[in-house]
């Protein structure tokens, strides 16, 4: 019997092949979002998690030789046996692979370089053992050393023994780089009595990139949960519509004996069948979709953070069988509505094919509910939820409410429209619209999500921009930087680059506890740079003035969240000396607090902390004469940095950043759009009925096809409209509320109409398409078909 | 492979060098517990000779230079202190260069009534990092020293995060051989090792110590052992003893716990003149144990010199955290004979 049974559940699907098709592909497309991005996520992650561990930059302290050149092996020596725990590193290129020489014997304990189980270190150390990626492995000319494959390792390095490192790269004798151990012992001589040449390069604070970085995968995250809710609208419609098509088929199986339970159970597995298809076509998409955006995201990051992610992609099984998981839940969530209605059908009623579009308005003041219940909880948890979870909640309650609020919405303005319409024909439009809206809601819903996703995304991505120049202005105003050895050398400095200049900043800076948390307190000279490229969160009027005058202190957001501060509250800088705070300033990445004196101030404090660093301020073509003369007066090149170029360069990539945006923009709205023509194309053969009558009356086909045309777009642009507070109150979360509890600053929130402008057209644009065939079809109705509907009942 | 597992990887080789653990050598680093491919054996018909044995065999799998002292400051508190090189070959030869197969491992400690203080290094040979050399003798991990013109007048030096120590060693007795003319057999199959001490060493220097810097004075024990393969495949660890009597009588003794314990021990008198004794003669056992924790009393014996004594730990915590862990300690002894040493349990339990 299940054969039988099965056959005609089946038997649908080759009379509506379109419904078929809608429900895979929004499930596959849903999937391949979903899969998609979180692939690009863990890619990117697993790649600088791997070459932070590798570098060994973010945790720990390093000796590097003051002239840039290489340290001498009896160098090193010399260091261990005056009680320096220091280990080695040499890297160099080969074969175009980098390759990197340690010593696990010396090595502290993070700096994992590769991850493999089992191995043994008689064969690290003698015979000798390469690992890297298999793609670097391969590029490896034939060394005589095992190689040993490690999915985990950094992108584009190779680890080995620094003993056949030296020999592979011709340096023997040659270290580049000395890492320091985080415990040191007693006694131990200062570096100028070992290592005269060499100097301490503190740990680069890996955090500052880690919580960047961390941003922009939420960021990305939260895009791919928004994506995977639009799919999910669209197979909740085609398995609802599917279901419903199904009664008089359903009826009649029951009616032959077939038991309820059945055959619930058989269209669960036919559900599940085609979930599974989906699930792996969806799986492929996002896979596909992954592999042709990530080395976008990979150069992104390259270029923003310095970290090397892989620009291809490896296979997971993780993400594989999430995804596919993903599309099993989507599945039964979207389907889960039609079954209990299933399971509740009366034996003998249902006949006919009740329109499916007319069944939505009974439920009418539950949505009603359940869209107020919804929107008011999301405003209740971003005003006093704690934590991100609140966050995300927040997100869901919001958007839920908000697709749930839309078809009530569209029915108010629709019923408006109606009542303002004068003449029979634009009655019968916005009445005839107004009736078709339940038919479309899901459709609309999706767009309504696709677009809100993408108003958040984009606002939130360009105020991350935004926010990250002004940081960069902010933080990299000199066109030079000089950092000089001691203090005989700074005065040096000041006098050549005092002619050539525009402005000397000097920076210094003290290490002190600010609010009982490490901190450090920073000098800032009253210049016009400061005054011109700071940005304040919140400052008193004339700030830079009474900075100036020692009569109060900037402090970071980090810290002046963290002391829960207020603009003229004092803070204690030195010993029995406190400030009131008269600025607080954006400090992004920055995991600990600070505080930046005005020079006098800072000078008479810390007579001690000299500046040693030097911001110079002149023309950007005069920069090479100004590093000349500089380097001529005994400034080593390494101890200057052309920071303008820096900068051109991060910012050159944020345009990367974009175009994955962009792509993720037009994905997401091509799945709306799918939606619709879905749904126009279902309820075209439901409409014959209602718009024969209107034809018999005189209205020419093509005039009723334009119709359908101009009604898809007004419901569009309602729509969007609609999508657009909506998406602003997305982007608000994500910035004030999910940012503040993920990382601990808000990300300032910045308005871009013109991309919301260009979004809506997008939205308009793909909603025209979404009804062009579907117009083009009702105008080519052959008229027998019209008018066979007068013909008799069904 | 993770720096943590380079190091556990190096921990077991050095495991099985330092505890003869029975079942994490018999399949452990290189094989140790067994067969030597390639390395020399300890032979009967050569005795060690010096000042050439002082220095590293190259050629041998396993060395340790290892010295433990009774001190005690000018108020009469007692402290222990350790200094201790270990030497483990990948192949039997001495090299250079990063590519030498000779790792070393060093522990140093100091022992307080309350506190344990406890330091490790580990380097490769090759590049000078660390190395013994016999004439003059000097023996080097980092900035930790054991050195001096003669073998008789040394001076000694280690560093941790929590404390460091400088000290000079005098001594004031002849070299101890072991075993038959210092060969020490290991298990009743015949596994056997090199070994000879310094009993002698009288000892002074400072302690720098969280609680300030201590002068101290006291008796130091020196040990240098080197093999290929010591130990039988069923061992699980050993007792080790060296107690000073008072007197000026010395007594060196072990038991190496395995399917049946081994024990051996040398009665030295205090002129210096050593007799061996193996098999049944000397005993050990623990007067109180909880688990697989170290026991931290002992009851010794030795009928035939009519040592019958307690030995107790002075500080029941000294646990060396490093790797491989185990526990070494200063002990003082009552019963018989009164005196104080040392004493080492390796293949238990952290307490």
């Amino acid at each position: 019997m299940n054969r039988a049974v099965l056959s005609a559940l089946l038997s649908h699907w080759r009379r509506a092949p379109l419904q078929l098709l809608t429900l895979v592909l929004g499930l596959a497309l849903a999937t391949g979002l979903w899969t998609g991005v979180q692939a690009i996520n863990t890619e990117a992650r697993s790649s600088y998690d791997a070459a932070a561990a590798t570098l060994g930059e973010g945790a720990y302290d390093q000796l590097v030789p003051e002239d840039g050149g290489s340290i001498a092996q009896e160098t090193y020596v010399a260091l261990r046996r005056a009680g320096w725990q220091v280990s080695p590193v040499v890297e160099g290129r080969l074969a175009g692979q980098r390759l990197v020489g340690i010593d696990p014997l010396t090595a502290p304990g993070a700096l994992a370089p590769v991850q493999v189980d089992g191995a043994d270190i008689a064969a690290f150390l003698g015979a000798g053992e390469i690992f890297g990626r298999p793609e670097v492995l391969e590029a490896l000319p034939e060394t005589g050393a095992r190689l040993v494959p490690d999915p985990g390792a950094a992108p584009g390095t190779a680890l080995t023994d620094i003993g056949l490192a030296q020999r592979l790269l011709d340096r023997d004798g040659q270290i580049d780089r000395l890492v320091v151990a985080p415990g040191q012992p007693l006694g131990r001589p200062p570096l100028a009595e070992v290592a005269p040449a060499l100097v301490l390069r503190p740990a680069q604070d890996g955090s500052d990139i880690g919580r960047l970085t961390d941003s922009f995968h939420l960021n990305l995250t939260a895009f791919g949960l928004l994506a995977f809710a639009v799919g999910i609208f669209i197979v909740h419609g085609a398995v609802g519509l599917s279901f419903e098509q199904r009664r008089p088929m359903l009826r009649t199986l029951r009616a032959l004996g077939v038991p309820l339970r059945r055959l619930l159970a058989l269209m669960g597995a036919e559900l599940l069948g085609l979930a599974l298809v989906a699930g792996i076509l969806g799986v492929g998409l996002g896979w596909l979709m992954a592999a042709l955006l990530l080395p976008n995201v990979a150069a992104t990051l390259r270029g923003l953070y310095g970290a090397e992610v892989a620009g291809t992609l490896a296979l997971r099984p993780g993400w594989l069988l999430s995804g596919l998981a993903v599309a099993l839940i989507g599945t039964a969530l979207a389907s889960a509505s039609a079954f209990a209605r299933l399971a509740r059908m009366p034996l003998l009623s249902g006949g006919q094919p009740r329109a499916w579009a007319m069944g939505a308005a009974g439920g009418r003041t539950v949505q009603t509910l359940a869209a107020l219940a919804l929107l008011g909880a999301a405003g209740a948890l971003a005003l006093w939820g704690k934590g991100l979870i609140a966050g995300f909640a927040c997100l869901a309650a919001l958007l839920l409410g908000g697709a749930l609020a839309l078809p009530l919405l569209l029915g108010l303005v629709l019923g408006a429209g109606e009542r303002a319409a004068k003449g029979p024909l634009a009655q019968w439009f916005w009445a005839d619209s107004r009736q078709q809206l339940p038919g479309l809601s899901l459709a609309l819903m999706a767009l309504l999500l696709a677009m809100a996703a993408n108003v958040g995304v984009s606002t939130m991505v360009s105020s991350f921009r935004l926010t990250f120049t002004a940081f960069l202005d902010q933080r990299l105003a000199a066109e030079l930087y000089v950092q000089a050895a001691d203090p005989a050398q700074a005065e040096r400095i000041e006098a050549i680059a005092a002619p050539a200049t525009r402005e000397i900043l000097p920076l210094a800076s003290v290490d002190r506890e600010l609010e009982g948390a490490p901190g450090q307190v920073q000098m800032a000279r009253d210049a016009q740079t400061y005054r011109d490229n700071w940005q304040f969160l919140r400052a008193v009027p004339g700030v830079w003035d009474r900075l100036a005058a020692g009569q109060g202190l900037l402090v970071n957001e980090q810290l002046f969240r963290r002391a829960d501060l207020d603009l003229g509250d004092a803070l204690e800088v030195a010993p029995g000396r406190a400030l009131p705070v008269i600025g607080v300033y954006g400090d992004y990445g920055n995991p600990s607090g600070e505080a930046i004196l005005g020079e006098e101030a800072f000078r008479r404090l810390y007579p001690d902390a000299l500046p040693l660093r030097f911001g110079l301020r002149l023309p950007p073509d005069q920069v090479p004469a100004l590093r000349a003369a500089l380097e001529e007066a005994g400034v080593p090149q390494a101890a200057m940095t052309d920071q303008a170029a820096l900068k051109a360069f991060s910012l050159g990539v944020f345009e990367r950043t974009f175009s994955v945006t962009a792509a993720l923009n037009v994905l997401t709205l091509g799945v709306a759009g799918f939606a619709i023509l879905m749904s126009l194309l279902t309820l075209a053969a439901m409409r014959l009925p209602q718009l024969a009558p209107v034809w018999a009356l005189g209205l020419t086909r093509a005039r009723l096809g334009r119709l359908e045309l101009i009604r898809a777009v007004l419901l569009a642009a309602l729509t969007a409209l609609a999508a657009l507070p909506l998406g602003l109150a997305l982007a608000w979360i994500l910035l004030a509320v999910v940012n503040v509890e993920a990382f601990g600053w808000r990300l300032p929130m910045t308005l871009f109409p013109w991309d919301y402008a260009r979004l809506g057209l997008l939205a308009l644009l793909a909603a025209l398409l979404a009804a062009a065939w579907p117009a083009w079809r009702l105008a080519r109705t052959p008229p027998a078909a019209l008018l066979k509907v007068f013909a008799g009942e069904r | 492979m993770t720096q943590g597992q380079i190091l556990l990887h190096a921990g077991k080789c050095l495991a099985a060098v330092l505890t003869l653990a029975g079942p994490a050598s018999a399949q452990g680093f290189a094989g140790l517990g067994t067969e030597a491919e390639g390395f020399a054996l300890p032979d009967p018909a050569v005795p060690p000779a010096f000042p050439a044995d002082h220095g590293a065999h190259p050629a041998f799998r396993i060395e340790w230079w290892y010295l433990t002292a009774n001190l005690e400051g000018p108020d009469g508190r007692p402290y222990g202190l350790q200094w201790t090189l270990f030497r483990s070959a990948l192949a039997p030869e001495a090299g250079s260069g990063w590519s030498a197969p000779q790792v070393w491992l060093g522990h140093a400690a100091v022992t307080t009534p309350e506190a344990q203080h406890v330091a490790q290094r580990l380097a490769r040979g090759g590049i000078g990092q660390a190395g013994v050399q016999a004439d003059p003798f000097e023996a080097w991990i980092d900035d930790w020293q054991m050195a001096g013109d003669s073998f008789d007048a040394l001076t000694l030096s280690a560093s941790g995060e929590a404390f460091s120590y400088a000290m000079t060693l005098e001594a004031e007795g002849p070299l101890v051989l072991h075993g038959q003319e210092g060969l020490s057999v290991k298990s009743p199959s015949g596994q056997s090792s090199y070994y000879y001490s310094q009993p002698f060493f009288e000892i002074e220097g400072t302690l720098e110590l969280p609680e300030g810097t201590v002068p101290v004075t006291g008796e130091a024990w020196f040990d240098h052992e080197w093999s290929s393969q010591p130990l039988a495949e069923d061992q699980q660890g050993w007792d080790w003893f060296s107690l000073s009597f008072e007197g000026g009588a010395r007594l060196m003794g072990f038991r190496l716990r395995g399917a049946e314990d081994y024990t051996s021990a040398t009665w030295i008198a205090a002129d210096g003149t050593p007799t061996a004794y193996a098999g049944e003669s000397f005993a050990a056992e623990p007067l109180a144990q909880e688990g697989a924790e170290p026991p931290v009393r002992w009851r010794v014996t030795l009928p035939e010199q009519g040592v019958d004594v307690t030995v107790e730990a002075l500080n029941p915590g000294a646990w060396m955290a490093v790797t491989p862990p185990y526990w070494e300690g200063p002990v003082t002894v009552s019963g018989s004979m009164a005196g104080r040493g040392y004493l080492e349990m390796t293949g238990y339990e952290a307490p």
